[in-house]
């Protein structure tokens, strides 16, 4: 396979149709559309693929819903307002363990906010989102490379734990445009007992999340809670760059990352030694391995495009073995590399 | 080696086109590269502008601190991205509408009367290529050959009177500049 030059949100829809989404359904909404555009164009190529441009996000959820409970591979997008609306039909898939991609191109919020590239949905990705005890697995790429592995990943992370994953990217992930070579899809596993087919002879088969006897409902919550604690001990990813010597560390994901692997660039070359500790899973979040590293780094800076939210799980994981300060740009704005430098620099002076 | 351009002017000028067929060129050159495009609200007659880096080296971020060259297409993207360029950098100007000139004196510029030239080949739409060919001979970030071969096949080749027009724009720009 060749290399590509491909913006984020086509990439995104490529690595799932190659990886077996057979259904999509999504609502537009800036800066995603080209996700959807992509899907409406390719996925009727693809043999028993469905696309529909559904009437609401809302709408979009529940039909994605539906379409998994019967056992095909599911997506559906948007960003963040658009997600809000999902929320109802996220928590429902995770009650009645439904496999499925959602896909959250962040912007400028809170409300309807903008359409710039922004950070602050991270509460509500890696918190459930919706109503009750639950979880999503919560991946942030960074490159539009990882946005075609991940993606293919998250589907049979999807089928494996029978949870809704969500990517979690940005404006300027799902617009940016780089090198991309697709990778061969595994051949997806997942027994044919799960998808809701007619029961023809055999026993009939149950999906349903309204569990009216308390006991029940506590069973299912105990039996999901047992289902996060084994994605949490397997599943955690990140990358760790430039720490083995770093007096500093910048913990950041997504775009973020990538202004901080260019500020940690011009800060060396200032002899200021500074690394990056990247959560890619959100949640579960890298916790321990954070903890690991502040057995010889003491200084870290949280940098996000929000006002300070993936700062409580840095102040959790490290529990006050080291020292943390923020920097945040919320609402649609996105520092420079320069910027973060400074503010890097500053803090760098001030330490010890 | 990192190189950062910055391609600014009225939406309709073909300043996306002029990032991606540069970003698709130094893919083919097997450099990394992003292409960042100002997205959302632009249109026709708006102003629009994209971003893109070329390296030898994984480039981290795809927004220019401080651009090494500069190609605006119309007045107020001069106004808007000059202070950015890099000491030692250089602006490409399309002098056919823009009167004005950088206030910096540590840059270089270039002005290209772009769509004059254009006209003059008959086809108003080129002016881009005609300044790409100007933006090629002297940043040398791809080679011509490469440039061109790129060129088409974002195009398509199924008009072969385009990959013509196309060739003989940038030969104009290319050959405008004098070393």
């Amino acid at each position: 396979m060749n290399k590509v030059l491909m913006s984020g949100n086509n990439v995104i829809a490529e690595a799932g149709i190659r990886a077996g989404c057979r259904f999509y359904a999504g609502y537009p909404i800036t800066p995603q559309n080209e996700l959807t555009e992509y899907m409406a164009e390719h996925m009727r190529n693809a043999e028993g693929g469905v696309f529909i441009q559904s009437e609401s996000e809302v709408a979009a959820i529940n039909m994605i819903a539906g379409s998994s409970a019967t056992g095909v591979r599911v997506m559906t997008s948007s960003s963040s307002p658009g997600i809000s609306l999902k929320q109802e039909g996220i928590s429902s898939m995770a009650a009645c363990e439904l496999p499925g991609i959602i896909v959250n191109i962040m912007r400028g919020g809170p409300g309807l906010g903008n359409i710039r590239p922004a950070q602050g949905d991270y509460f509500q990705a890696t918190r459930g989102g919706g109503h009750g005890d639950y979880r999503t697995i919560v991946i942030a790429p960074a490159t539009c490379q990882e946005l075609a592995d991940l993606t293919m990943d998250a589907f049979d992370l999807a089928d494996k734990y029978r949870t809704p994953v969500m990517i979690l990217a940005d404006g300027m992930m799902g617009q940016m445009m780089e090198p991309v070579i697709f990778k061969k899809p595994k051949p997806r596993q997942y027994p044919e007992k799960f998808m809701l087919r007619g029961a023809g002879t055999g026993k009939s088969k149950f999906i349903r999340g309204l569990l009216l006897d308390p006991i029940d409902s506590e069973e299912h919550n105990w039996k999901l809670a047992r289902k996060y604690e084994v994605i949490t001990k397997n599943e955690i990813l990140h990358e760790e760059h430039r720490v083995d010597d770093a007096d500093l560390v910048i913990v950041a994901y997504g775009t973020a990352a990538r202004i901080a692997k260019g500020a940690i660039k011009r800060l060396r070359d200032h002899g200021m030694k500074v690394g990056l500790f990247r959560p890619i899973t959100l949640w579960p979040f890298p916790e321990l391995k954070l903890r690991a590293l502040s057995a010889k780094i003491k200084n870290y800076l949280v940098f996000e495009m929000s006002t300070g939210q993936m700062l409580e799980d840095v102040r959790l994981a490290l529990q006050g073995y080291a020292n943390i300060e923020f920097h945040g740009r919320p609402g649609g704005a996105v520092p420079t590399p320069a910027e973060l430098a400074n503010v890097v620099a500053k803090i760098y002076d001030k330490k010890d | 080696m990192i190189v950062k351009t910055i391609f600014s002017g009225f939406g309709g000028q073909g300043v996306l086109m002029m990032g991606i067929s540069l970003a698709n060129s130094a893919m083919n050159k097997g450099y990394h590269v992003t292409y960042l495009p100002a997205y959302g609200a632009e249109m026709r007659g708006g102003t629009a502008n994209c971003t893109v880096a070329v390296g030898d080296e994984e480039i981290a971020s795809p927004v220019a601190s401080e651009p090494d060259y500069l190609i605006v297409m119309n007045l107020p993207s001069l106004f808007t991205f000059q202070n950015k360029v890099s000491a030692g950098g250089s602006i490409f100007i399309n002098s056919s509408i823009i009167d004005a000139r950088p206030n910096r004196q540590d840059v270089k510029t270039f002005c290209v009367p772009c769509a004059d030239m254009a006209q003059e080949l008959g086809n108003n739409r080129v002016a881009n290529v005609i300044m790409m060919g100007a933006f090629i001979k002297k940043s040398n970030v791809v080679s011509p050959d490469i440039y061109l071969k790129s060129l088409e096949i974002i195009m398509g080749s199924r008009k072969k009177t385009l990959a013509e027009i196309n060739r003989k724009a940038f030969a104009a720009g290319f050959d405008y500049i004098k070393d």
